[in-house]
């Protein structure tokens, strides 16, 4: 099968980099290096800003996240660390906005409940309208699985779901919404700090910012009910854990140089149905499990109560605990201006 | 930090899964040392597969991935297409490291049947377990056929649609307990850890003498395939007429699917019959339809059906297939002590049990062959056609807006199964029940 694993790496791809930011206090990392990057085109500043879904009046909030270089990964020392959260290694990212919540039922519902989609579409490379985007199949059961609708994180949908509705909501917005990349997220997710958490390294703190398995009685909560980051972001840990673009490789850090700074690395899926990465833990998980390190792979056991087969490519009847958040680059990066999800019904699990 | 193990920590899944699956592998590993009762002088276990759609092929893989020596053997279903997309699926499978593993093997060279009788030539085959996955229609023909000629059974759920349907199952039960066959069915509720131990907990009184219960399906509207055949070139090529067009729409008419209430809801009310140990004596239901679509037959929308149980206990069942509405799924028990939501695994709102670790689809095949090796008894068939007469008992209450009792729904003469049937006969979809007016038959 044709490989489309590809690093994204900095060195050969320099002529990509940005202006610095005008906003010093937002800037990460970049003052510590010694040679900083040439800038090409400058991108725009960005700024925070509320998008409606055209034709509802449903809105939700971005989050302006300023570029700049972290470290990414965890040290030896941190406490509950796990082998795949390594080698830390210095990478670059572009400015983006980040959705300020994780994405709730009341947009995910637009993209599928009145007209859900039907088992064999196909859709085009390029749809015109969003209604060409292919959409969830009804699923059996409580999609919510009692977990609240209103206000909540969709959850219990899989990857190419979330894929796809970034899809619809770009054609339907004329914006370009995606996943995160891993790189992404975890920039954003430490806004600037080196602790194993935002707020630093005691996970009794943990509770003041995040629904998790300690205080959510294994339930959801309307998104924003906890306090933000440093970067305004709400929920980044716990309630849903988070789907980032990139497939999962347990060592996948070992293949970025750790003296020279990447650049917007991110492992490009294949068409396989896992693993993907999953990011911030969620109403089920320990703090261990909720640091800004922690890595998780999606697997076929989140669907293991799915009886048919070929199994739901949108529903995940054991996955109630992972959802998403979208972010919107300012100027996206090469390989994932065309880059959307192959799977089908056909596609293998592993 | 830590809290105690009953949460459903997906991290702890997580891991529990890798250990779980080493400790599933040693139990198969002892279960095959013992000597061979009941599989036909062959310790493999060699599968017949009827009925091949999303479900056949679904179990079929299940049975794959549940024990060592087991091999697909024979494949049969009334369209061509889907005998194909089984074969396809587990072709494909049988290559992936977990199949190669266990030492099983998908062997049907030969074995592919298709057609209205491929049930017959699936059971002749040399099949010593057949697995039973048509739409629920043909299922008491299918189960009466495989229990003559004294095959061990996993039958999907629902068993049947109607009064006559269940009355022949019946018969089948009481041959297979004569013949010693195994027979497990897919209301795999019943094979769900959680389930089970929250279940126990009731049986030993957790919250004294149940008094009531109240149980949901409830959820979007489901599917219909006709709007997407002109997409199917080699669908519409099998589809002959009336009769192979709603075998292919199947869900959505009552003669095949028995409406949702059966072939859905029958979780939650089997989960009902489960913990009360025993089944309604009459049901009095509402519902109707508010699509208009005719690729949905002539199936309701939703029902709401009042049981009543013996001792003078009600207890309340809703199920509804429309979208854009609060759903809801799961079974709450109500006792003299308290309360018990079933699918929640909590006992007065205490959790009891951890969500399983293996899928409980995978684990109703583990049983099943498991009893068939070590010859200890093992037969559903009786507890899944009665959690189904009870949904087909709500479905006739709601159906003719009568009060309808457990022997009336028994002993009920309607027969939905056209006779002589052909794919390429006339059958006009039936007309939708009006409460009031339609007469129970």
């Amino acid at each position: 099968m044709k490989r489309l694993i590809q690093f994204f790496v900095f060195g050969a791809m320099g002529m990509l980099m940005l202006a610095r930011l005008g906003s010093p206090d937002l800037q990460v990392g970049a003052a510590s290096r010694a040679a900083p990057p040439q800038p090409d085109a400058p991108a725009p500043n960005p700024k925070s800003y509320t998008e409606t879904i055209p034709g509802t009046q449903v809105k939700f909030d971005m989050v302006a996240i300023p570029g700049g270089e972290f470290l990414m990964g965890s040290p030896p020392g941190e406490a509950n660390r796990k082998d795949d959260e390594g080698p830390q290694h210095p990478v670059q990212i572009r400015p983006f906005w980040m959705g300020k919540y994780e994405v709730t039922w009341d947009e995910f519902d637009l993209f599928w409940r009145t007209k859900p989609g039907q088992k064999e579409d196909k859709e085009p490379d390029e749809p015109k309208n969003a209604d060409a985007v292919t959409r969830p199949t009804p699923p059996y059961a409580d999609e919510t699985f009692k977990k609240g609708r209103e206000g909540h994180p969709v959850l219990g949908i899989t990857w190419h779901a979330a894929m796809q509705y970034c899809r619809w909501l770009s054609v339907k917005t004329g914006k370009q919404y995606r996943l995160p990349t891993e790189a992404e997220w975890e920039y954003a997710c430490r806004a600037g700090t080196k602790t194993a958490y935002f707020f630093g390294d005691d996970p009794q703190k943990l509770g003041d910012y995040a629904w998790f398995a300690d205080n959510a009685d294994e339930k959801t909560y309307k998104v924003g009910s906890k306090k933000p980051n440093p970067w305004g972001l709400y929920d980044i840990y716990g309630n849903v854990s988070e789907w980032c673009i990139d497939r999962y490789k347990k060592d996948a850090y070992a293949g970025f140089p750790r003296d020279k700074v990447t650049l917007s690395p991110v492992l490009l899926p294949d068409l396989k149905r896992y693993p993907h990465v999953v990011r911030g833990g969620s109403w089920g998980d320990e703090a261990k499990d909720c640091r800004s390190a922690t890595r998780f792979a999606s697997e076929r056991d989140w669907l293991r109560q799915d009886p048919q087969r070929p199994q739901s490519i949108w529903w995940m009847t054991d996955g109630d605990f992972v959802g998403f958040r979208l972010v919107r680059a300012v100027a996206e990066q090469d390989n994932l201006k065309k880059f959307r999800s192959r799977i089908t019904l056909q596609s293998p699990d592993e | 930090m830590s809290k105690p193990s009953t949460r459903p920590n997906s991290a702890t899944r997580r891991d529990f899964l890798k250990s779980s699956a080493v400790a599933a592998g040693a139990a198969v590993a002892t279960q095959l040392s013992l000597p061979s009762v009941h599989a036909a002088g062959s310790d493999v276990i060699k599968v017949g597969v009827i009925g091949c759609g999303g479900r056949g092929s679904g179990a079929a893989e299940d049975v794959l991935r549940s024990a060592k020596g087991v091999t697909i053997h024979a494949l049969g279903d009334v369209f061509k297409f889907r005998v194909d997309g089984a074969r396809n699926h587990l072709d494909r499978l049988a290559k992936s490291d977990k199949i190669k593993e266990l030492g099983n093997t998908v062997d049907v060279d030969g074995r592919c049947f298709v057609g209205l009788d491929a049930y017959k030539q699936v059971i002749d085959s040399g099949a010593n377990y057949i697995i039973l996955a048509t739409t629920p229609g043909f299922r008491p023909t299918h189960l009466e056929a495989a229990v003559a000629a004294g095959k061990n059974i996993f039958t999907e759920k629902p068993v049947a649609v109607d009064g006559p349907g269940i009355r022949k199952v019946c018969a089948a039960y009481e041959e297979a307990q004569k013949k010693g066959l195994h027979i497990a069915a897919g209301t795999q509720r019943r094979h769900q850890a959680p389930y089970l131990e929250t279940i126990k907990r009731i049986h030993d009184g957790a919250i004294g003498d149940l008094v009531g219960g109240q149980f949901y399906w409830n959820q979007n509207i489901l599917w219909e395939h006709i709007s997407e055949l002109s997409k199917h070139p080699e669908h519409k090529a099998e589809i002959t007429g009336d009769v192979a067009l709603q075998i292919y729409n199947w869900y959505n008419y009552t003669w095949l699917c028995g409406d949702h209430i059966v072939e859905q809801h029958v979780h939650n009310l089997d989960v009902m019959n489960w913990a009360f140990g025993t089944h309604p004596v009459s049901a009095v239901g509402m519902g109707f339809r508010t699509r208009t679509d005719p690729n949905y037959g002539h199936i309701y929308d939703f029902f709401a059906i009042d049981f009543e149980m013996p001792k003078g206990i009600h207890t309340l069942s809703m199920c509804r297939q429309i979208s854009n509405c609060a759903n809801k799924i799961g079974e709450r028990l109500v006792g003299t002590k308290g309360m018990c939501d079933v699918d929640q695994y909590t006992i007065n709102g205490k959790r009891v049990a951890q969500r399983e670790k293996i899928s409980p689809y995978v684990q109703e095949h583990t049983d099943l062959i498991e009893s068939i090796r070590t010859g200890k008894p093992l037969n559903e068939l009786k507890n899944v056609a009665e959690s189904t007469l009870t949904a087909i008992m709500g479905r006739m209450s709601a159906y003719t807006g009568k009060k309808v009792t457990w022997e009336q729904a028994l002993n009920s003469q309607e027969d939905l199964m056209p006779k002589e049937l052909t794919l390429d006969m006339s059958k006009p979809v039936d007309p939708v029940a009006i409460p009031g007016k339609t007469k129970f038959v």
